[in-house]
């Protein structure tokens, strides 16, 4: 009291108050746990009751897990093994062993291939490094990260090493057609889009002829109902392929125009038409020129049909391939969606209203059955490349709203300041607006990706074997194994909830890394 | 303190506006603007809320569009020609209300960022160009903060530092005060006050009618998307033409 002069009303503080420690509490362990296990009578009683559900749970459970038979060949050896110890009812893992080679990689894998998938997913871990910890490791070791898929694609599927050298290069002569485009001038750039616009829409009209095409040939060789169906089906393919010849050439050279218009860097118009090289390249070149190349030099891998992957192999190439496709996917859909062109714009929301309105198993058997359909008849496409785009598709139309919210949430504000100091809609969308939204995305895109690797062992509807489908498959119809369910499913859940809660903590821990104050 | 409102002003334009209209759907938000800015001439503009002061600067960097009129900055006519705009955008700073500095970056990456992509500056040219900005704003020392953990004077002020780096012929401000704290309004102001020094051609939209007194050679008065009145400031507020103006300016001095 001596600070205040208590005489009169005025008031002038002479020294300043030290500031103190807090008050000395009860700690430890004993305060813990009166303030959260028992800090009234009910919470005590709960608390109480808790500890016996517990308690009850990991006694039944326990034995169950302990006395488990770990080496028997079939089931009733393991009841045998069971009766003689008196354990009987306990586990029987010894199903895990027994068929540890096809729960990881499908029964049809070659046995004595099992090291490709092993290093391939040994490498996965390595090359996913860099780009995971990118701020925290050289940039250069991207390179790997970039080469990995290669890599994998060839480890994996085997056959000649050439094949994923000649992508490689392919990719190469893509990227010089694309500096080449961009550094033409205006006026040929715009022939080069009015060009592409027309070239897509000769494309489109003549997959639309196919499909009609495809649909009188099923006509032809089924019952009357649905040979029906069929024909006007096809009959609608044909009317909408006359009428893409009549309107979408000029319309393609049109839209193709305006696209270049609405851009002054061309840039839509130089990827487009890189992406249409691309395409040419890869279906008209990589064949010839591997098989040529390997020919004179062969360097291969015995070949595995994609039929024959399976087992968790089969969800891992899957979940990698499709969450880190549907990434940069799920981003340009939802700028795509933000877009100011009413085309661009029509596109993405139609695609995304329709993928996300569908069941995923549909567009798996769409996948199985009918994509073929969309594509040149002699490209067989491969069914894990078919499973793939829709997989893909699908999360991709996800990942697109998510981070559509994420794009919703920045102010008005960030796109102003960009646009006044004169940044362009790519590098505003590039440095600006994609890093932060990004960011605030990550949780979103992150329960997607999760989402979408447990998704993968739907696959399994459609006759393909993943870990899923082997365990109820080839494992639980086995005379060895069959009716054995606890055993194999745990380990299935285990094998999944260690990579997703691995997804979900690295997603943590990079949210805190990209912290950078309150705003 | 020499007055600055009394400093000189070349008779090349900056900025000509000529008819200008713009509408908000069928709302007319700016209308028959007619506004000639030499070069050096730093002009206030003050008017109720909503009456388009915002909107008017703001349609001179293209943020808004204007649908009728022509706006010629630095003789280049704003048209909806995108090369046009990026050119017109990156000769003309602008400072927000809210500052709108990019929290994902330090404040140096914040005023480096479009000298190098931009002006394709080299990084470290763009590095020395963002320190001798960021001292002049007096705030070197926070380089290598993010903008979360400065305060509203020190972030306007990165945001000043930020568009000078663009080495911009003229400065727009959009109530670059009226978010801060009273404590923090007098650094902002101070540093405006020094641009004016170096003879940066200025718009200001401001309440601040000290810093108009000192500072402007020319005050805007602005109601329902019209300009009223302008003037010379000590004109402007000792001898107010309109009735609009005296009673916005009795309202805003009353006390």
């Amino acid at each position: 009291m001596s600070d205040t002069n208590a005489q009169s009303v005025a008031f002038v503080r002479n020294s300043e108050i030290p500031a103190s420690p807090p008050p000395a509490g009860e700690t430890g362990p004993v305060k813990w746990m009166r303030e959260n296990l028992f800090s009234g009578w009910v919470n005590s009683v709960m608390t109480v009751i808790a500890f016996l559900l517990i308690a009850r749970f990991i006694m039944g459970v326990f034995p169950w897990f302990w006395n488990g038979v770990w080496d028997a060949t079939s089931i009733k050896d393991c009841r045998n093994i069971m009766a003689d110890a008196g354990t009987a009812g306990s586990a029987c893992f010894a199903v895990l062993v027994d068929r540890w080679d096809h729960l990881l990689f499908g029964f049809k894998y070659p046995a004595t291939e099992y090291w490709r998938p092993t290093l391939a997913f040994v490498l996965l871990v390595v090359c996913a490094m860099p780009a995971l910890f990118a701020m925290y490791l050289p940039r250069k070791l991207l390179i790997a990260t970039a080469l990995y898929p290669f890599v994998a694609y060839w480890l994996i599927w085997g056959g000649s090493l050439w094949v994923p050298v000649v992508i490689l290069g392919l990719l190469a002569v893509t990227a010089v057609i694309y500096l080449f485009i961009e550094g033409l001038s205006v006026s040929l750039r715009q022939a080069v889009a009015g060009i592409v616009g027309a070239l897509s829409g000769i494309g489109l009209g003549y997959l639309l002829y196919l499909g009609a095409q495809e649909l009188w040939f099923i006509s032809g060789n089924v019952s009357a109902g649905e040979g029906i169906v069929s024909t006007v089906a096809g009959f609608v393919f044909m009317i909408a392929a006359i009428f893409t010849y009549a309107f979408f050439i000029p319309m393609g050279i049109f839209v193709g125009y305006a696209i270049y218009n609405s851009y002054e860097d061309g840039g839509l118009v130089t990827i487009v038409t890189t992406l249409f090289s691309l395409y040419a390249l890869m279906v008209y070149g990589l064949g010839p020129i591997s098989t040529a190349i390997n020919s004179v030099v062969p360097i291969e891998l015995e070949a595995v049909a994609s039929r024959d992957m399976g087992g968790y192999m089969l969800c891992m190439i899957l979940g990698t391939v499709c969450v880190s496709l549907s990434i940069p996917l799920g981003v340009v859909l939802a700028l795509g969606r933000q877009s100011n062109m009413p085309l661009i714009k029509g596109v993405c929301v139609v695609f995304i209203e329709f993928i996300r309105g569908v069941p995923l198993i549909t567009l798996l058997f769409v996948a199985n059955v009918m994509l073929a359909y969309f594509f040149p008849p002699e490209s067989s496409i491969d069914l894990i490349l078919r499973v793939i785009i829709m997989i893909t598709a699908f999360s991709a139309a996800y990942i697109a709203e998510v981070i559509r919210g994420g794009l919703a949430a920045l102010p008005k504000g960030q796109y102003e300041a960009a646009d006044s100091l004169g940044l362009n809609y790519t590098q505003a969308t590039r440095l600006i607006i994609l890093p932060q939204a990004l960011k605030i995305s990550i949780p979103g895109i992150v329960n997607v990706a999760v989402g979408l690797f447990k998704d993968t062992t739907l696959v399994s509807v459609i006759s393909m074997f993943d870990i899923v489908g082997m365990i109820r498959g080839p494992i639980q119809q086995s005379t060895d194994w069959i009716s054995i369910y606890w055993e194999v499913y745990l380990f299935a859940a285990a094998v999944f909830f260690v990579v997703c809660y691995s997804i979900s903590q690295y997603s943590q821990w990079l949210e805190r890394q990209l912290q950078t104050g309150h705003r | 303190m020499s007055q600055i409102s009394q400093m000189k002003v070349s008779d090349e334009v900056a900025i000509e506006i000529n008819q200008m209209n713009k509408w908000y759907g069928s709302f007319h938000v700016l209308r028959d603007i007619d506004l000639t800015v030499n070069r050096g001439e730093r002009i206030v503009i003050c008017g109720p809320s909503g009456s388009g002061k915002s909107t008017l600067i703001r349609c001179i960097n293209a943020l808004e569009e204007h649908q009728k009129g022509t706006i010629t900055v630095d003789g280049t006519l704003l048209s909806s020609d995108l090369k046009n705009i990026d050119t017109i955008r990156s000769e003309v700073g602008m400072c927000f209300q809210h500052f709108n500095l990019f929290p994902h970056l330090t404040i140096l990456e914040n005023c480096t960022l479009a000298p190098i992509w931009v002006r394709k500056t080299p990084k470290k040219e763009a590095e020395e160009i963002a320190m001798h900005f960021l001292e002049k704003v007096k705030i070197p020392e926070q380089a290598d903060k993010y903008p979360g953990q400065l305060s509203g004077g020190q972030q306007q002020r990165v945001a000043i530092a930020r568009s000078l780096c663009m080495k911009p012929r003229i400065m727009l401000f959009d109530e670059p005060t009226s978010a801060l704290d009273p404590e923090m309004i007098a650094e902002v102001l101070d540093t405006m006050i020094e641009l004016a020094e170096e003879g940066m051609t200025m718009l200001c939209v401001t309440h601040e009618m000290g810093f108009a007194r000192k500072v402007a050679n020319r005050v805007i008065f602005m109601d329902a998307g019209q300009i009223v009145e302008q003037n010379e400031p000590e004109e402007f507020f000792e001898n107010p033409q309109s009735d609009r103006t005296k009673l916005f300016l009795s309202q805003i001095l009353g006390h």
